[in-house]
């Protein structure tokens, strides 16, 4: 089944052909329209012209998650805001997230491919679908919305949270398709096992699962548990949302949606191309985005490319399953987690250098992060009661900046492991 | 009087209140008095000693995070009568006590009361007035 077999199974010389015109546009538009592209194509002795074959791509500098920071909030846009039609953003370090805008036509772009991602994984339009990602600046949700719409299912937009109301409407609406983070699917196979419900009891057959890690024994464990097809999706903010690959129902890799995005696997030291196999970083460049266009975004996701044509007759090129960052960042309960940003908030504390410890595990399939904090003789009162306020006011704080719950822990002096001088700051028990 | 009293931030695991006696006990320090207020995560343990400066230096020294602050003591009969004089005082007076602890004093059917209040100098002041010894 697909959603749109011209592109999704287009012959690859086609495809490719497709592929250079649009990025020809691409670097136009970021050349006349983003100061920041102009000047980095210029420093690389670049112009837009210049650009003769797909190969020529790896010459292109690269756009890091930094640019669009420093470039807060609207100064990577190639088009005015009045062109802009939605904004997204992610948590971003030190207070500054990073702003994604779209254009009337970008929308319709990351319409369609979330419907091709929702046909892709076995979707149709009599399917009800159970949307438990989180609505709002974060594009799960919205992402997940439009495309059901398309593809003329029917969504129940109950987002993320309230896990046993999310099983009664599961049970009484007849959900068949549940879309949300592989954790969160998880925990809710546990309440529904602790509403004394079986799989039987539902109507769900199908699960889309995104935006952060996980893995084939996950996914074996939530489709026993469900009796469902898990299926993976991914996106990211900076490059349109969910829906940049998306797994077919042979499991074996995700399907990059070639006719908008360029995918690259780099060696994160070097910069160097890897060939198709070769595990190293993910990058990305958009062929048709209006507001946005990015070029060669280094992901920090670490995968590889998966060559081989796949049996559902799609023509595209897949990627493996993410399989770790090459940065420090965490993903807790599908929001992007940096420990600079818990550095900074521990800043405002009073602390010159604060050591602390992040410890992320899965309790009942959910994430749980702790953040361990020496206490200092600055942050210490004699009476248990300020310490507790702070306790409380640290937590405060962290929550308001990371979007996401968490237990702060006040700990001794110097029990933090060091190594070699440097505190180790995170700790991850989760297995996924 | 006013003494000082020590408090030392303690995690609420086995062996950290060992680990302060201990680092004591090899500097040849004693103890006169103890106080352990815990939570779930952690604990706070109150010391009075007699030489408050120095008992701070080592336990500094060992790293703990250690801080000194002033507390009221008080040594009265060991009746009740005695310790309802003094928090009627403290009441009438809106002294507000964060927390208080009492243990025997030197002297044979005295007991020495700490107490820790929001306005440390007008408290003594008040009990003095009242005639309690202090």
């Amino acid at each position: 089944m697909y959603w749109n077999e011209k592109y999704e199974c287009m012959p690859r010389d086609e495809l490719k052909e497709l592929q250079l015109s649009r990025l020809k546009n691409t670097l136009e538009r970021a050349f006349y329209n983003v100061p920041h592209y102009r000047r980095l194509l210029q420093n690389a002795g670049f112009e837009p012209g210049d650009l003769k074959s797909l190969e020529d791509l790896k010459y292109l500098p690269f756009t890091y998650k930094k640019d669009l920071r420093e470039n807060y909030p609207y100064g990577m846009f190639a088009v005015p805001l009045s062109e802009v039609v939605r904004i997204h953003s992610s948590s971003g370090t030190t207070g500054k997230p990073t702003v994604v805008g779209y254009t009337r036509s970008d929308i319709n772009v990351w319409t369609e491919l979330m419907a091709r991602s929702l046909v892709t994984s076995g979707i149709q339009k009599n399917d009800v679908i159970q949307n438990a990602y989180g609505y709002g600046l974060f594009t799960g949700g919205l992402g997940f919305h439009y495309g059901a719409e398309k593809i003329g299912a029917t969504i129940i937009p109950i987002s993320g949270g309230n896990t046993k109301r999310q099983v009664m409407i599961m049970k009484d609406y007849g959900t068949t398709v549940l879309t949300c983070t592989p954790s969160y699917a998880l925990h809710i196979s546990e309440v529904i096992e602790e509403m004394g419900l079986k799989p039987e009891d539902l109507n769900l057959r199908i699960g889309v699962f995104g935006a952060e890690p996980w893995s084939e024994n996950m996914r074996r464990e939530i489709e026993g548990r469900l009796k469902i097809t898990a299926l993976d999706i991914y996106g990211l903010s900076e490059i349109i949302g969910p829906g940049v690959a998306i797994e077919c129902p042979y499991k074996n890799g995700l399907h990059v949606q070639e006719d908008h995005f360029l995918v690259e696997v780099i060696d994160p030291k070097t910069g160097d191309v890897l060939p198709p196999g070769e595990k190293g970083e993910l990058v990305f460049t958009s062929l048709t985005k209006e507001a946005l266009p990015i070029i060669r975004y280094r992901t920090g996701d670490i995968s590889r490319l998966i060559a081989e044509p796949c049996a559902c007759g799609r023509t595209s090129v897949k990627i493996g399953r993410i399989e770790g960052r090459t940065d420090d960042m965490l993903i807790i309960r599908g929001v992007n987690v940096f420990p600079s940003q818990i550095e900074h908030v521990l800043l405002q504390f009073g602390e010159t250098e604060p050591h602390y410890q992040l410890v992320v595990d899965r309790v009942d399939h959910l994430d749980v992060l702790e953040v361990h904090v020496e206490v200092s003789e600055k942050m210490f009162f004699d009476d248990v009661r300020s310490l507790e306020i702070l306790s409380k006011k640290i937590q405060n704080e962290i929550e308001t900046t990371l979007g996401i719950s968490v237990k702060v822990k006040l700990v001794e002096p110097k029990t933090i492991e060091r190594s070699e001088g440097k505190a180790k700051r995170i700790i991850d028990k989760r297995k996924i | 009087m006013i003494v000082k009293q020590l408090s030392v931030f303690l995690e609420n695991t086995p062996g950290r209140l060992y680990a302060v006696t201990s680092a004591l006990n090899d500097n040849g320090m004693d103890v006169k008095a103890l106080m352990l207020a815990d939570t779930a995560d952690f604990g706070v343990l109150r010391l009075i000693v007699d030489d408050p400066e120095k008992t701070l230096k080592v336990l500094q020294e060992k790293g703990f995070t250690v801080k000194i602050t002033e507390v009221i003591a008080v040594e009265i009969q060991h009746t009740f009568k005695e310790v309802q004089k003094i928090l009627e005082i403290l009441s009438r007076k809106s002294v507000n006590i964060e927390y208080m602890y009492a243990f025997m004093g030197e002297n044979p059917g005295k007991t020495l009361i700490i107490f820790r209040v929001d306005n440390l100098k007008a408290a003594a002041e008040y009990l003095k007035e009242e005639g309690i010894m202090v």
